[in-house]
């Protein structure tokens, strides 16, 4: 064969550098978009909407005392807390604060019959079934999911609410769960060691039977 | 120059003979090395193609195109379109992924068995075996991918770290076969490219356009022929080929495990695995065989894949073809001798219930089929083999729907019973994948060396020079020497 031969040019020898950079940045690729996707960014932990009232939990839940349950008052019975009607929060400021700027919408919603567009901050996946009652009347706090709602000015997303993140209290309760009548104190057994706690966690689960299932149709009907 | 032995008939395209005083050739008409590249690569490196090829390419890739649609309109409509419902869930994506996996088989049963028990015989078929695997894998996979349903989770099937927590099944052979057939491709793709580089530097040094000097190039990995290249090469060839041979057994043993480890009647036997690994070289053979009997026909290889390829071929069919016969009939064998009465029944059923139309041509195709290549007439005749192995496939291919659909129609309890009836979706997505099959393959005898040019020359007489009297030289009356002439000519 007498035809002319091609040679390959001197750069195509950066093949080989090319090839073990790259061979050594995929990891590095891979190890940052994991990191992305555990990120706060990705899983909208901190979501902290602007609500219509400046409505604080913190002085309402915490400072005043309200019960959870005194404004969210279907979550023991349903799956579904109640965001309260206007008419509940009328109950006391009907007498409290009546000129205050901020209640104007309050006000407004009352006379018109419109409800207050409060914008939801957990907003679980529609495909997930959850059911508050569920929950609560076997012990497992509000705090565990909502975080320490009594000391936020303003509510946000504390967990995940990750799948990953509901199965690991399904696959290891403890220490999740406590006295059926405590659920709402939010603050209660901050003092207690993580031993006490799971102990404490564990003769709850024991004592109502409670075990968690992970089936997939437990979640997904 | 010396002559190929004259066998009795003075046929010097036969050697299908058996004579004990010497080894038949398995290279006709060639007397040196150069001409078996220029012969090899002939239709390669003319400018046009056959018109043959050019029509066979353009009515695959119609068929391949179908197969896009199809798919397409199953994602955009869901697997309501195909006849898969209870109680037959496993229609015919799980017919055809077992069938493309089946004949899958051949390819590394060729290259990596038959290699290590230095058969020189599969030097001429290796590589499109391995090509033919490589792309029944493909369509093998295509078919479990579209299957779940919803395509674009189709990574649930690797175990991949997530957010929900969530695993594949690991005790459900379903995740096995990911892994099984997930390394059968990737040995195999790796075990055709390495054969490959040898071929492929030998078409970049003889290209003429520089765009596929280039592109050999790049794929020929800087192969130059030295005894270094030689050695590293021949090294991994045949680790790959310790590799790969465990694969053969294993894949289709867990694609097996898919219906052993059910409690279906039927599925639930402890002969399935080596029943569907017999099975599988048998499909796989016989589609080996559909495919070299034209293509040889078509790129002129007549000379390197002779009759006596095609005679050896015929008996693995007829080898493993038994091999299945035996499991059928102990299969019902054991379903009387169990005396399990859902066992029993669904034998029955399946050769005498709603589906015995299915079961007899299996039987027929499979058991039947084969037992012709008892006479070496059969053996020898072209028309014969491509036919036995065109009825071959189809045995097999109904095979697998009677495993899967005649088991699951009639289970346990009559109150669940159903009959399966695929759509024209099901018949039209099948149809299109030997399409994608064909593309593939017609793609690769066009660009591609079909055969292991090198491997080749290394079971030719010339090959193997004697200096001490009994060389096939010798015999011609010429001395080793001047074979070794010949070989530095080369």
């Amino acid at each position: 064969m007498t035809q002319q031969r091609f040679t390959f040019p001197r750069w195509t020898n950066l093949a080989l550098p090319a090839i073990i950079i790259v061979g050594v940045t995929t990891p590095l690729y891979i190890a940052v978009v994991v990191a992305y996707g555990f990120s706060p960014q990705a899983t909208d932990v901190g979501y902290m909407p602007e609500q219509p009232i400046p409505f604080s939990h913190q002085l309402h839940a915490g400072e005043l005392g309200l019960d959870c349950r005194y404004c969210h008052n279907t979550v023991e019975e349903t799956a579904h807390a109640a965001i309260p009607p206007t008419e509940t929060c009328m109950n006391c400021h009907a007498q409290i604060h009546p000129q205050s700027e901020n209640l104007q919408p309050l006000y407004e919603s009352y006379t018109t019959g419109n409800p207050i567009e409060w914008v939801r901050v957990h907003d679980l996946a529609q495909y997930s079934y959850f059911d508050h009652s569920a929950h609560v009347t076997r012990g497992v706090s509000c705090v565990e999911c909502h975080g320490r709602v009594d000391t936020m000015e303003v509510v946000y997303q504390k967990e995940t609410l990750s799948m990953g993140w509901c199965l690991q209290c399904h696959r290891n309760p403890d220490p999740h769960v406590r006295n059926p009548n405590l659920v709402t104190q939010l603050d209660w057994g901050l003092d207690m060691s993580a031993a006490e706690r799971i102990a404490d966690s564990a003769s709850w689960r024991k004592l109502n039977n409670l075990n968690p299932s992970q089936d997939c149709s437990t979640c997904h009907r | 120059m010396t002559t190929v032995p004259v066998n009795e008939l003075g046929d010097t395209n036969v050697n299908t003979d058996e004579d004990p005083r010497q080894r038949a050739q398995l290279v006709l008409n060639h007397e040196d090395f150069g001409s078996v590249t220029d012969d090899i690569l002939k239709a390669n490196e003319s400018s046009r193609a056959p018109k043959s090829w050019y029509f066979a390419l353009a009515v695959s890739f119609c068929m391949m195109s179908l197969l896009g649609v199809m798919i397409g309109y199953l994602i955009f409509t869901g697997v309501g379109v195909w006849g898969n419902n209870n109680p037959v869930a496993w229609g015919y994506p799980i017919v055809n992924f077992v069938f493309w996996v089946g004949i899958g088989h051949a390819g590394t049963l060729i290259s990596a068995i038959l290699f290590l028990f230095r058969q020189k015989w599969r030097t001429a078929i290796n590589r499109f075996a391995e090509a033919m695997t490589i792309f029944a894998v493909i369509c093998a996979g295509t078919f479990p991918g579209i299957h779940i349903g919803r395509i674009w989770l189709a990574y649930w099937l690797f175990p991949i770290p997530n957010q929900m927590d969530m695993w594949p099944q690991f005790r459900s052979p379903l995740l096995w076969d990911v892994f099984a057939v997930g390394t059968y491709f990737t040995v195999s793709l790796l075990f055709w490219y390495l054969g490959m580089i040898p071929d492929l530097a030998t078409m970049r040094d003889r290209a003429t356009s520089k765009a596929k000097q280039i592109a050999y190039g790049i794929f020929s990995l800087g192969w130059r022929g030295s005894m270094r290249h030689w050695h590293r090469y021949e090294r991994a060839y045949l680790l790959l080929a310790a590799l790969a041979t465990p694969l053969v057994l294993s894949v289709h043993s867990v694609v097996s495990f898919d219906f052993a480890v059910a409690q279906l009647p039927g599925w639930h036997t402890t002969i399935f695995p080596p029943y569907f690994v017999a099975g599988a070289i048998f499909s796989g053979f016989a589609m080996v065989m559909t495919l070299a009997i034209p293509a040889r026909q078509l790129w002129g290889l007549k000379n390197f894949i002779t009759k006596r390829h095609l005679e050896n071929m015929c008996k693995i069919i007829l080898l493993t073809g038994s091999m299945v016969g035996y499991a059928y009939s102990m299969e019902f064998f054991i379903a009387w001798y169990s005396g399990e009465i859902y066992e029993s029944f669904t034998f029955i059923n399946r050769a005498f219930g709603p589906y015995s139309w299915a079961y007899w041509i299996m039987v027929s195709c499979n058991v039947i089929t084969p037992q012709i290549f008892w006479f070496k007439k059969a053996r020898n005749s072209i028309a014969i083999m491509f036919t036995a192995s065109l009825l071959v496939n189809v045995g097999m291919w109904f095979e697998r729907f009677v495993i899967v659909v005649t088991s699951l129609a009639n289970d346990f309890l009559p109150s669940s019973w159903g009959i399966y009836e695929p759509t024209w979706v099901d018949v039209l997505t099948f149809f299109g994948s030997f399409g994608l099959f064909m593309t593939f393959f017609l793609l690769f005898i066009r660009y591609l060396p079909i055969l292991a040019i090198a491997e080749v020359k290394a079971v030719m007489p010339l090959a193997d020079p004697h200096g001490h009297g009994h060389s096939y030289y010798e015999m011609e009356g010429e001395t080793a020497e001047s074979a070794k002439a010949l070989e530095e000519d080369e």
